[in-house]
């Protein structure tokens, strides 16, 4: 009763996080919005004056813009940027080019540097205006690159199985002992994961799932800290990695389900006909709408939490671009509050995987439990 | 709008690492971590039964023990005491023993005070007797003339007798 008592409260935290980070969200963007427009009028103005005064559009070129900077922090990318520096002829980058996979129905498939890209087209393919790959002949391609978010998958991927391989030999080094070092440190996260997002749900079904639910909760938080990384990658705040993470728990949903799921789905017991015809549509969206929560879920708090601290810090430089003396007043508040949300968002990041976790485990214990089952847990519960 | 777009790229990949990511992490982390954990819980479970075993072991032994302890408390109490009743008997008997043995010392003693009265009053009647005889036979022989005279003699006589 106290855990279910407990994952409530937990969810109520995480809501009410959620709510925050929407206000400030939202709040923010209103004040964008303002120097947007106005940026926009201005881009108007200039443009009107465009034959009165030659050399304004130039300046235009080193306008902040809050909105673009935040959506490449935040979306995925061919190339891992790092920083960019001014010099004779506008911005240069320092950025680490990724390799490029593309497969088309008229060459195949093409592997190349992101970077050689910039020199040229090759195999037809070339950059547009917004700095995309593009095909000179307008037809779709299949991307495949290893884009930065893939390519920070496979760190993290290299780094849990490193952390955990490390923590893995203790086992078969000292048998029985107490855990030491990384072993002490990993063995307390994985008895959480499986005492408290685990067993309390899945029972006697937990060892099946166990090592889904554990390389799922690892892999979302050491996406989710790495991703606050300065230059890290926003992973588990792009949507694609989420709906294949909920894809994943939906599978194992269907895979696992019994009669007994699909019968309280299409047929609720001891619920009148007339119920029934409005709670069985609900119940088979609900098939979908679990997984489809799972994931919009993580994707809105990762990607909030990113655009909290992007916004506040771009702050500073709309600020400065009006006055350099405004930019360092708003940089004290700027820095406090985005210390505040990052200080916020760690936590976030534990908890996001968490509640993935426990999500999933939730879920699939719906589909797997049987009738018999049901009561079993139920006649435990009561004790 | 384009952030809400998955891109079928980033799907295809994300399953290739997850799926391997599931399958290395199962075969040479999960699996030797949970079956530590759960080696190690069964080993202080196991560990925790023996401890509770052995102290009622303990505890039986103790009992046992002290049981043992009483009866040997006992039995030396008993064996004291009956040394002291077997001290005291002896004492006793020697005692009697003594007394009765005093007793007939004293009475052999007795016996031969008396004898030796017996013989010492024998032999003073034989002396008296003897003197008597002497005194007669020398008043017998001296014939005497008067009375006084024999008094007189007499006299001298006994006179004599009490000198001997």
């Amino acid at each position: 009763m106290c855990e279910y008592l407990c994952a409530t409260k937990k969810r109520v935290i995480a809501l009410k996080v959620l709510k925050f980070k929407l206000f400030i969200t939202i709040f923010l963007l209103s004040i964008f919005s303002v120097p947007a427009v106005s940026i926009a009028q201005e881009n108007n103005s200039a443009n009107q004056s465009e034959n009165l005064v030659p050399n304004e559009p130039k300046k235009e070129d080193g306008k902040f813009n809050a909105k673009k900077v935040i959506l490449e922090h935040i979306s995925d990318s061919h190339e891992w940027h790092f920083f960019s520096y001014p010099s004779d002829d506008g911005y240069k980058s320092v950025a680490l080019p990724l390799p490029c996979i593309l497969y088309s129905k008229a060459v195949g498939f093409s592997f190349f540097m992101f970077n050689h890209l910039e020199e040229g087209a090759i195999d037809g393919y070339k950059l547009n205006a917004e700095h995309h790959i593009e095909r000179a002949d307008g037809a779709g391609f299949y991307d495949l690159s290893i884009t930065k978010n893939v390519a920070a998958m496979l760190i993290s991927s290299i780094l849990l199985i490193w952390l955990f391989r490390t923590a893995a030999k203790g086992y078969g080094a000292r048998p029985n002992q107490a855990p030491t070092g990384m072993q002490n440190l990993m063995e307390v996260l994985v008895s959480f994961v499986r005492d408290e997002a685990a067993k309390p749900f899945l029972g006697k079904k937990t060892d099946k799932y166990l090592p889904y639910l554990l390389t799922v909760f690892f892999f979302i938080w050491i996406n989710n800290m790495l991703g606050l990384l300065p230059g890290g990658a926003n992973v588990t705040g792009n949507i694609a990695v989420t709906t294949t993470l909920a894809l994943f728990t939906f599978i194992l949903i269907l895979t696992g389900s019994r009669k007994h799921y699909w019968m309280h789905i299409l047929n609720p017991p001891g619920i009148p006909f007339g119920v029934k015809l409005i709670l069985v549509p609900v119940e088979i969206l609900g098939i979908v709408t679990k997984p489809f929560a799972l994931l919009i879920r993580l994707f809105a708090n990762m990607t909030a939490g990113h655009l909290i601290v992007l916004s506040f810090l771009s702050m500073i430089f709309i600020f400065g671009q009006m006055s350099p003396i405004a930019g360092g007043g708003i940089s004290i508040f700027s820095i406090a509050f985005s210390t505040f949300i990052y200080l916020l968002e760690m936590l976030v990041c534990a908890l996001q995987a968490y509640i993935f976790t426990m999500l999933s485990s939730v879920f699939i214990s719906e589909a797997i439990a049987g009738g018999h089952d049901h009561e079993e847990h139920a006649a435990e519960e009561h004790h | 709008m384009e952030l809400l777009k998955p891109e079928l790229g980033l799907i295809i990949w994300t399953t290739i690492i997850l799926l391997s990511l599931i399958f290395i992490l199962t075969k040479f982390a999960w699996k030797p971590i949970l079956k530590g954990l759960n080696d190690r819980e069964k080993t202080i479970a196991e560990a925790l039964n023996t401890a509770e075993k052995t102290k009622l072991e303990m505890a039986a032994m103790k009992s046992q023990h002290e049981a043992l302890l009483n009866e040997a408390r006992q039995e030396r109490s008993l064996i004291l005491k009956e040394a002291k009743d077997m001290k005291d008997a002896i004492i006793g008997e020697a005692r009697d023993k003594a007394k009765s043995e005093g007793a007939k010392m004293i009475e052999e003693a007795k016996r031969e005070i008396d004898n030796q009265k017996m013989a010492a009053i024998i032999e003073v009647k034989n002396a008296a007797g003897n003197l008597v005889l002497e005194v007669s036979e020398k008043i017998l022989r001296r014939e005497l003339n008067s009375k006084d005279e024999q008094v007189k003699y007499i006299n001298t006589l006994i006179e004599q007798s009490k000198l001997n």
